[in-house]
This record gives C-alpha cells, sequence and structure tokens, in this order.
C-alpha cells in the first residue's frame, strides 16, 4: 500500500480549525499563570481567531503580552500554531504604533554600531544608576536591567583584522550569521566557533555583509523593516548556500529560528532554498560526529559542573539535544539535567518596565531550579537567556560552544583529520 | 542518532514501554507529537468493567468471555495478572501511589454522580467497595465561586440516588480573584497553580471546615497538586472532615501531574523524550525499519534496534479516517477495518461502533504488518492496536499499559 500523507484540509491561512479545545496549551503557557490579564494561548490563538475573521473589532491588544516562546505550540496535541496565530493578528490588527523605545530596543543594529563606536563612553555610561533611571522614567526601560557591554572591536573587524586570511587555507567552508550579540557585545562567542570550526578542519567566513534577523523588529511591530531585512538576509543566505555550497551556521538559537521559521510563517518572506542549510553549528557539529565525519578530542584535565538551560526557541526548534550530546562528550563533564522552563527575558520583552515583573515571574521557577543546582555555570544557546539568568541568579552563563572551546584540545582533534 | 529503542508515541503506552526498556538498561528515545491524552485523566485505570453491557466484577475473570481479536486476549489471559503487578509496580516506582486489584474491581464516584467500575485509583481520590452504597448520608459539595468546569447539580442528583443528602457551596478567595477575571481561564489547572504557591492552602482549609461543620464529608473539585505534590496530603491534614475528591473537566490536574512524573522518571533513568516532534516516515529494507525521520531532526535520522508504534487511536492521529479511506499516516501499515465506510459506523449512537475496534494490523508478536508481510523490529502497543471499544468496556488504560508491558517482553526476548 501506497503510503498516505495526511494533510488536514484547513479553509484558514493558519491551520487553528485544528484546534479541538482540548485546553492543554494553557497548561504550559508562562506568561498566564503570571499575568491574568493576558487572555492565554487558546483565547488568543484559534479561539480569537474565530472571531477576528468575522470583524477585526475583537483583536484585544492585550496580545501584546505574549512572549512568543511558542511552548503553546510544543505542547499541542494537534499541531495548531498557537505562536504564529497570535503573532499574525499582532501584525495584521494591532493598531499601537511602536514607542522611540521600542525603536531603540528593536534595532539592534544601528544602536549596536552606534554603542560600539563609542562603547568606552557608552558602557560606563548605561551602567549608572542615574543614567538607568533616567532610562527608566524617560524611556521606560526597566531600570532593573543592565545592557550587556558593547566591544570597542566589533567581531567583524576583528575578523577581518586577524581572522579572514587563515580561513581559506581550509579544505571544507562553511559560513556563519554571527547576529548582532556576537558583532556588536560578545565577539569572544565568535572567536571560540572559529577555533572549534578550525579544529574540525572548516574554514568559517562572513556572509557578504548579513543583517540583524529581525527578530526584536517582528516582535515590535516594525513589520516593514523586518521584511526588508529578511529578504536580503535571505539573497545573501542564498549567496553562500546555493552559489558558494557552503552552509550557514549559527551560534544564535533565536536568529536561526527566526531566519528558518519566523520568516516564511510570519513575514511572508520564502526561504525554501536555503532553509535546511541554515542552522545552528551545534547541530552542524553533532551531525560530523554522529555520522563519524569527526572526532573531537578534549582536554583531561578539564573538570566542571554544569547544567543545559532550553531556550524557548531551542524547546520549538528541538534542537537542544545537539548542544547537550556534545557537552556530554567532555570527559571531565558532570552534567545537571535542568526542567525545561522559560526564563521570561523573551529578547527585548523584559527590557521594558511594563513587562519587568511578568518576566522575572515567569522565570522565578527556573531561578530556583538554577540556584538549587550548584554548578560551575549554566550553559544556554541563547544570548537574552543568558543575560537573564546572570541579573536573577547567582550563576554565570557561558554558551556550548564556548565550553566545548575551552575544554577541546585543538592539536589532538585537528591530528585526526589531518593525516 | 542511535538509540536501542525508539518509541513513537509519549502517552501512557509510550512512557510505559520507555520506562519498562529503560529500566532495562536500554537507551530509548520516545518521539511525542505534543502533550498527550494523560491530560484527560479522570485518576482511575480502567482493566474491565463492562462485558456485553454487564458490569464486572472480576475482570480477570470477565475477560475469558472477550473475543479472541481483543487485545487482552492476543496477549495472553496467563499472562494478563503477572503484567497487571508489574504495572501497578512499575507506577509506583515512577512515584505515583495507585491502589486496586485486577481480580477485583472496585469503584469511583464520577463527576455525573455515579459509581463506576475500575482497576486502580490514584491515592488523590477515593475508592468505594459497593456500587450502590456511598459511606457517608451528608455531604457538603464545594466549588470555587466562578469555576465552571465542575458541575456540582450532576452530582448533587447522583448523590441523591444513593441516598445522601448533598449541599451546594461556593468558596471564594483573593487568591483566586485574579484568574477569575478572566472567565476562559478559570481553569483547574490555574487554580491549581494558585495552590502551588503554598499560601492559600491554610485559609482554603479553614473555610472548608467552617462550611462542612455540618457535614459528614466534604467533596471538592480535584485542582490540588499541579507541580507541587504534596497538596492534596496536606489539604487532608488541614480538612477536619473526610475529603472526596471528583475530577473537573480537562485539561486534569492530576492528569498533568501523572504525564510529569512519568516522563521525569523515563528521563531519570536515562531516556531521551521529544516533545513536540513528528515522525515523517521511516527507511525500510528487508522487512525491517532501520530509522525514522522527524520534523525537527530532518536529515539526522533517529536509528534503533526496535521501534515501537504507540500513536494512539483516531483522536491521537495514530490512524486515520478520510471521507472514503482509513490508514495509518506514518508510514502507511496495513489496517484491520473495514474499507467500506458504510460499515464504519452504527446508525445507532450508543451502539457498539464498528470503527472504535479499528487498528493497526499486528502478527502474534504484536509486530506490525506491511503489506502483508511482518516488518520484524517494528511492534505495536496500546489503542493504536484496535480490537476492542474501549469506552464500551472500560478497558482503555488496561489495554494501553498491558499491551505496552507485554511488547517489551517481545523486545527484550
Amino acid at each position: 500500500m501506497k503510503k498516505e500523507i495526511f494533510e488536514p484540509y484547513n479553509i484558514s491561512d493558519n491551520n487553528f480549525e485544528q484546534c479541538v479545545k482540548c485546553t492543554i496549551c494553557t497548561v504550559y503557557c508562562p506568561v498566564l499563570e503570571v499575568n491574568p490579564e493576558y487572555p492565554g494561548p487558546k483565547q488568543s490563538g484559534p479561539d480569537g481567531e474565530r472571531m477576528r475573521l468575522k470583524d477585526p473589532g475583537f483583536y484585544d491588544e492585550a496580545l501584546k503580552l505574549c512572549l512568543n516562546c511558542k511552548r503553546c505550540e510544543v505542547a499541542c496535541p494537534h499541531g495548531v500554531k498557537i505562536g504564529d496565530i497570535i503573532q499574525m493578528a499582532r501584525i495584521k490588527h494591532s493598531k499601537k504604533k511602536p514607542k522611540f523605545r521600542d525603536m531603540i530596543l528593536a534595532n539592534t543594529d544601528i544602536v549596536g554600531t552606534m554603542a560600539s563606536t563609542f562603547a568606552p563612553i557608552v558602557n560606563p555610561m548605561v551602567a549608572l544608576k542615574p543614567v538607568r533611571r533616567i532610562m527608566d522614567s524617560v524611556l521606560k526601560i526597566d531600570h532593573h536591567r543592565m545592557f550587556p557591554k558593547y566591544t570597542g572591536l566589533r567581531f567583524e573587524s576583528w575578523y577581518r583584522k586577524y581572522a579572514e586570511k587563515k580561513q581559506k587555507e581550509f579544505k571544507k567552508h562553511v559560513s556563519y550569521f554571527h547576529g548582532c550579540y556576537v558583532n556588536y557585545n560578545f565577539p569572544q562567542l565568535g572567536k571560540d566557533l572559529i577555533k572549534i570550526m578550525n579544529a574540525a578542519g572548516y574554514g568559517v567566513h562572513l556572509l557578504e555583509k548579513e543583517k540583524c534577523c529581525g527578530v526584536a523588529l517582528i516582535s515590535n511591530g516594525l513589520i516593514k523593516q523586518a521584511t526588508k531585512q529578511a529578504k536580503h538576509n535571505v539573497e545573501v543566505f542564498k549567496k553562500s548556500i546555493v552559489e558558494k555550497n557552503m552552509p550557514v551556521i549559527s551560534t544564535s538559537s533565536t536568529c536561526i529560528f527566526t531566519i528558518r521559521d519566523e520568516y516564511p510563517h510570519l513575514l511572508g518572506v520564502k526561504n525554501k532554498e536555503i532553509r535546511d542549510e541554515s542552522e545552528l553549528a551545534t547541530r552542524f557539529l553533532f551531525r560530523l560526529v554522529d555520522t563519524g565525519k569527526l572526532k573531537l578530542v578534549f582536554k583531561k584535565n578539564y573538570k566542571k559542573r554544569i547544567s543545559y538551560h532550553t531556550p524557548c526557541h531551542m524547546e520549538k526548534l528541538g534542537w537542544s539535544i545537539y548542544s547537550t550530546s556534545l557537552l556530554r562528550m567532555i570527559p571531565g563533564l558532570d552534567f545537571v539535567p535542568l526542567e525545561s522552563q522559560c526564563c521570561g527575558i523573551a529578547g527585548t520583552y523584559g527590557f521594558k518596565k511594563e513587562n519587568y515583573e511578568t518576566s522575572q515571574e515567569v522565570g522565578k521557577p527556573l531561578f530556583n531550579q538554577i540556584d538549587n543546582s550548584n554548578v560551575d555555570f549554566v550553559a544556554t544557546d541563547c544570548e537574552t537567556c543568558k543575560w537573564q539568568i546572570e541579573m536573577s541568579t547567582t550563576c554565570k552563563v557561558m554558551h556550548p560552544i564556548s565550553i566545548l572551546a575551552e575544554a577541546l584540545d585543538v592539536e589532538a582533534t585537528m591530528k585526526l583529520w589531518e593525516v | 542518532m542511535k538509540f536501542d529503542n525508539i518509541i513513537i508515541g509519549g502517552g501512557l503506552s509510550g512512557l510505559t514501554c520507555g520506562i519498562k526498556l529503560a529500566e532495562q538498561g536500554k537507551k530509548c528515545a520516545i518521539v511525542s507529537s505534543g502533550q498527550s491524552a494523560i491530560h484527560f485523566f479522570s485518576g482511575s485505570f480502567d482493566l474491565l468493567g463492562k462485558v456485553d453491557g454487564e458490569d464486572v466484577s472480576n475482570p480477570l475473570e470477565g475477560m475469558k468471555s472477550l473475543s479472541e481479536k481483543h487485545p487482552y486476549q492476543r496477549v495472553g489471559l496467563e499472562n494478563i495478572e503477572r503484567l497487571t503487578d508489574d504495572a501497578l509496580h512499575l507506577l509506583i516506582r515512577a512515584g505515583l501511589s495507585f491502589t486496586g486489584q485486577a481480580n477485583r474491581n472496585h469503584f469511583v464516584l464520577t463527576p455525573m454522580g455515579i459509581m463506576k467500575p475500575t482497576w486502580l485509583t490514584l491515592d488523590d481520590f477515593t475508592s468505594f467497595d459497593h456500587k450502590d452504597h456511598f459511606p457517608w448520608n451528608k455531604a457538603v459539595i464545594l466549588n470555587f465561586s466562578g469555576f465552571l468546569d465542575f458541575h456540582t447539580l450532576f452530582i448533587k442528583d447522583g448523590l441523591k440516588k444513593l441516598e445522601v443528602d448533598a449541599q451546594i457551596k461556593n468558596i471564594s478567595m483573593k487568591q483566586f480573584e485574579a484568574i477569575r477575571k478572566n472567565p476562559s481561564e478559570m481553569r483547574s489547572t490555574n487554580i491549581a497553580k494558585e495552590f502551588d504557591k503554598g499560601n492559600a492552602i491554610d485559609e482554603f482549609a479553614e473555610k472548608v471546615n467552617l462550611l462542612s461543620e455540618t457535614t459528614e464529608v466534604v467533596i471538592l473539585p480535584a485542582v490540588f497538586g499541579l507541580f507541587n505534590r504534596n497538596v492534596v496530603e496536606k489539604l487532608n491534614q488541614k480538612i477536619n472532615k473526610p475529603l472526596v475528591l471528583l475530577p473537573a473537566i480537562p485539561p486534569s490536574v492530576p492528569g498533568v501531574r501523572s504525564q510529569i512524573m512519568l516522563r521525569q522518571r523515563f528521563q531519570d533513568l536515562g531516556g531521551t523524550y521529544f516533545m513536540g516532534d513528528n515522525v515523517e516516515g521511516g527507511t525500510f529494507d528487508n522487512n525491517r525499519l532501520l530509522d525514522i525521520k522527524t520534523n525537527n531532526h530532518d536529515d539526522i535520522k533517529l536509528e534503533a534496534d526496535q521501534f515501537i508504534l504507540a500513536s494512539g487511536s483516531f483522536y491521537s492521529k495514530g490512524i486515520v479516517a478520510t471521507h472514503n479511506k482509513l490508514y495509518e499516516p506514518i508510514f502507511g501499515l496495513d489496517i484491520e477495518g473495514d474499507s467500506d465506510r458504510n460499515n464504519w459506523l452504527d446508525e445507532k449512537f450508543f451502539n457498539d461502533q464498528p470503527y472504535m475496534h479499528y487498528g493497526v494490523k499486528t502478527d502474534d508478536k504484536f509486530r506490525a504488518l506491511m503489506d502483508g508481510q511482518s516488518i520484524e523490529n517494528l511492534y505495536v502497543a496500546g489503542s493504536v492496536l484496535g480490537g476492542a471499544n474501549p469506552l464500551k468496556e472500560g478497558s482503555g488504560a488496561g489495554i494501553s499499559v498491558l499491551t505496552s508491558l507485554h511488547t517489551v517482553e517481545q523486545i527484550l526476548k
């Protein structure tokens, strides 16, 4: 018998009619639990969609309280794209214009360029209490929040100066979508990635001018600009993947999730040609190890106790297994599993004064887990989760790639393929 | 990605398989397309409640009159008693405390106010010895103001037939005002989350004690202890009168808690639980399933020595019916069922519906058939098997758990 493909027939563009009203999604919504102003995923998503189809007047501005964590989608037994339905409703119906503050938070590219140019002044300035008070009262950026430090030497500049030349010596090549955080705030992660990829026998290249993935633009309602950047990125990815046959890897789970799934679902930007070969570095490395094409050799004296926090978009991608599997390969590593829970920051959401309390309440169970886990540090694939956990717990947070880079015996690993 | 065993489906059947195999040292993965039907858990597992419309008092005896196509008959009645014992202990090792016997049904009070025969009952709930006797004469049924998912009048009417005088009263507390603001979110799990925080129990128990001074027993909706396991125990200590909890409309609080505990047990044993992922198909060679492809992992195939299909029945899309076709959607396995849709339904709604018996065809070792050939390493367990009408028989959980344990025994042989 030939296999039948089960494809439910939907009249809608999204698949809200697949909802059977089981309400399971509401159990796993991290916002609903702490903020009753939010109508919850079922009401905001498939239930509300029926009403909005009749009359867009039924749109409720409270939908902006959704974190877009997609945990409702992961829980849904019928595959309803609840999170997408809610985001689409916001895009279509919201009358609220983005505030000046939202534009500052969303334009990570422009702000990053300016801030890193004046990093020696900006960093101490935004760390000052009075400045944070002013940002709190004028811009409504909560004063508890510390902005991540901006770097004086952007990753791209560092790369061109110190790394680019050497990359051509390798036989195999990948492109690296570093994202805003690596470029403007934390170039070390990019350097760690290059160290590992080089040890694995791959040259690492920059894309032909990447732009911010646009996740913060989408969540702040700056859709036109997000779409423009998405189209630009897809073209740039095509040049690498289709023309040069070089897959694109990234170290940010949210960037890669946005490019793979939010571009087509929310922005209507087609990405079919590039989607399969745009992925996280940990997944790329895992595949090599899993198929026997790569063996990682680790230092014998590396001893650490760590746990792994699953960012919401990693939970949705289902990819945390790649990061944790790689980490578990390090012999001296004592791995403490954590229950997957939202940290509450959700990108720019938690920076906004009006969301601060919700954000911290959402993260509380996770913070308790971490504070009780007695680890040297927490590993996670998302930069904003890192800021949130470092602000709200006593633990330091490291990217799995940085941990691997620290534990890797580069020479021994290279020897295995050089011969 | 290589495992010893991969189970498709993360519900009661899949988790039973996963835990049992992991307990035997197998490296297992469960792929689940979302949260499971355990979220609709009433608090009891049925083994066999009715045969031909007649109540069964001893399920092990009652099974003897089931057809030879029935999963219990196919597992072999000589194995059933041992497996029921196995099931109970598997649950207990997962931290879930159940009571009940396979050779004697006990009774639980349903939210319709009716006594229903069952096999195992979670210790949140009260087991009764007799169908027509409620041990107390005066009861108070308490509900939360604004909570629409607990239908007190049905319970009161049902209890009247058992000669119980029941009063209905409501409780309001400021802790629940916030969730009450939004009537669609005043759900059992949201009430449970308030109790989980620990600051509502004392005041609640005081109110219950005040409202139950003149009665012998307190009846409450089962909305206690979602992530925090000790809430029911604490309430029992603080409430002066005996406490009878009844299931509310799903999502079920004891159900979500049970699901979490079973999953944690599986993960503690080293199991990998892939949540929110869908199996799209598999690679077959020489009547063996080599690997499966999932939506999230795509080209990184999941390999295993043996696979178990525990994908559920129609509701979970383990089997699918369109206007003219009946099929198994993951691999296209052979189906036990009528190809003529006119025979799917009995026009009398409450009759034994033929489609309820449909499922994936298997050989005598519970291995799936494809084009009439057994797939050597693809086993089938749980409600996707067919051969029974769990709704009519009161046998759903029993079939899930026992066929799973039996399948695992085939694999471990």
